[in-house]
């Protein structure tokens, strides 16, 4: 009777699709671990990749990491000048930058510009049979269209989040110099005298996480897309939605697990 | 060369193959001839590997397809080339660099200059090698078709399987790639399975039609065998193919003024 009820589904039609879709993810990363080990190895690839990746994202994360540090700094002055701790300004936003803003901001902004981009190329070879073409013509497409990009994100996010890092506090010493007149060096010192090593490799930690994310995202949204142009946009937003959620997730839990070794 | 007996494959409830058995041999051309929805594509990407079917055995080379693993399957397809309907050209790549692709991965130690040579002797076959540094989207539709062509025999297939090779195009353009076919078959010795609904191409590349109505071939044999039968079905076929082809060459005469 339940079985007619529900049409042989095992709990309900949506409820079973979404346990079918996440075990088809967790297929897909195992394929990944599985085939980045294997030859023969894509490495030109790879490395146009991650020139596509650090390319595509530099205007817009110096952009933003310049604003944040700036803003950032401005906006905590007047709190701090009320307790007489202005001192401790280079301290708080280095704390502030390195520990979250950059992890966080470059990775929804290459989630933004680079898994939507990742997301739609790949859905549009989907929809046009170029995937299937690379399949019959001898060449696995999982290894060159797949496991490159995700190499590529995850080795590249690093990168980016420790040049906005250092943009973002470039931003926050030319608001401070113009307000309390200190020099660079001075700054610096100041800044990265709370710094540990823990918030600095926390940081790497995190940022390799969400590259991985993102990369893992958009290709399996791309590499799984169907019912033709439609499909491919949603790809592209699929990519975006999910890997900044899942970004969001992975920074609760990263940073729980940093702050019990504090 | 190919084999395929008692095949089905079904997506849902929608029974696309049903029992279709099928032989080709060596250096024939096969024309699977039916209507839009009537399962040729499915055949032929279950006969590449590319689908698996629910039940059947499809033997190419020999080999059981569904039973192969990834090593071998890709071992298969270097023997097995497959021209899509919509060409597949990879649009960030040059002419050149989508021959280019899958030779260097497949054929080790080749230097530049021999993939150069490959490249422009293949142009050459088709009669494109003026598009050599162009990309996929400055070219026409014929032209995609023939650079399709030419990225799959760039591998030197034993079999070509031709997906709707002359759909979306102008009759003239479409009798051209005819020709390329016929071409291909002389000079490359391959064996192919056209995927058609369109009746000239049938006749003028297949040795023998099948003709695929809901998931069955309803009918064998040459050109002649097959249309002088009394099927309604194959009748109603025949006379919808040519008012088809009587409209599109009128719209075509319409473009050309």
């Amino acid at each position: 009777m339940y079985l007619k009820k529900s049409r042989g589904y095992l709990l309900s039609k949506k409820i079973d699709q979404f346990f079918l879709d996440l075990y088809d993810a967790l297929q897909f990363v195992l394929r990944f671990f599985k085939e980045v080990f294997r030859p023969p190895y894509e490495i030109r690839e790879v490395i146009r990749q991650c020139f596509q990746v650090g390319y595509r994202s530099l205007f817009l994360i110096s952009l933003t990491g310049f604003i944040t540090g700036i803003v950032f700094t401005k906006q905590s002055r007047p709190s701090l000048s009320e307790f007489g701790a202005q001192s401790w300004l280079p301290s708080l936003v280095a704390i502030a930058i390195i520990r979250a803003l950059a992890p966080l901001v470059t990775a929804l902004i290459a989630s933004g510009k680079v898994g939507s981009n990742i997301g739609a190329e790949l859905g549009s070879m989907k929809v046009t049979e170029q995937i299937d073409a690379m399949e019959v013509s001898a060449v696995n497409p999982f290894k060159f269209l797949v496991v490159s990009r995700i190499l590529a994100t995850t080795f590249m996010l690093p990168v980016l989040m420790s040049y906005m890092g250092f943009v973002a506090m470039l931003g926050a010493f030319l608001n401070v110099h113009s307000n309390e007149q200190t020099t660079f060096v001075l700054f610096f010192q100041n800044a990265f005298d709370k710094i540990s090593f823990l918030d600095i490799f926390s940081s790497l930690i995190k940022s390799f996480v969400y590259g991985f994310t993102i990369g893992a995202v958009a290709c399996y949204k791309g590499f799984h897309a169907k019912n033709g142009t439609e499909g491919v946009g949603k790809a592209a937003n699929a990519a975006v939605v999910l890997s900044m959620f899942l970004i969001f997730v992975e920074e609760i839990l990263i940073v729980q697990i940093a702050n019990s070794f504090r | 060369m190919i084999h395929i007996r008692d095949l089905y494959k079904s997506f849902g409830d929608n029974e696309v193959l049903q029992g279709i058995d099928l032989d080709v041999f060596e250096k024939e051309n096969v024309v699977v001839l039916g209507r839009s929805g009537s399962g040729k594509s499915v055949l032929i990407k279950i006969i590449c590997g590319l689908l698996k079917p629910d039940s059947g055995t499809v033997q190419v080379l020999g080999q059981e397809v569904d039973k192969l693993n990834d090593r071998d399957l890709r071992e298969l397809r270097l023997k097995v080339g497959f021209s899509f309907q919509n060409s597949a050209l990879y649009d960030s790549m040059s002419v050149r660099e989508n021959l280019a692709f899958p030779l260097v991965r497949n054929v080790r130690n080749l230097s530049r200059k021999e993939v150069n040579r490959q490249i422009e002797s293949m142009l050459n076959d088709v009669g494109l090698s003026q598009t050599i540094d162009q990309m996929p989207s400055e070219l026409s539709g014929g032209q995609r078709k023939r650079i399709g062509i030419a990225r799959t025999l760039i591998l030197r297939p034993q079999i070509m399987l031709y997906d709707e090779p002359t759909s979306g195009l102008d009759p003239i353009t479409s009798i051209e790639i005819n020709n390329l076919i016929n071409h291909v078959r002389h000079k490359f010795s391959t064996t192919s399975i056209i995927i058609t609904h369109d009746l000239t191409c049938a006749k003028s590349t297949g040795d023998r039609l099948a003709m695929l109505f809901e998931g069955k071939f309803i009918s064998q044999g040459t050109f002649d065998e097959v249309f002088t039968s009394d099927d309604e079905r194959i009748q109603d076929f025949y006379k919808y193919n040519f008012i088809q082809n009587d409209l599109e060459r009128a719209s075509s005469h319409k473009q050309h003024h």
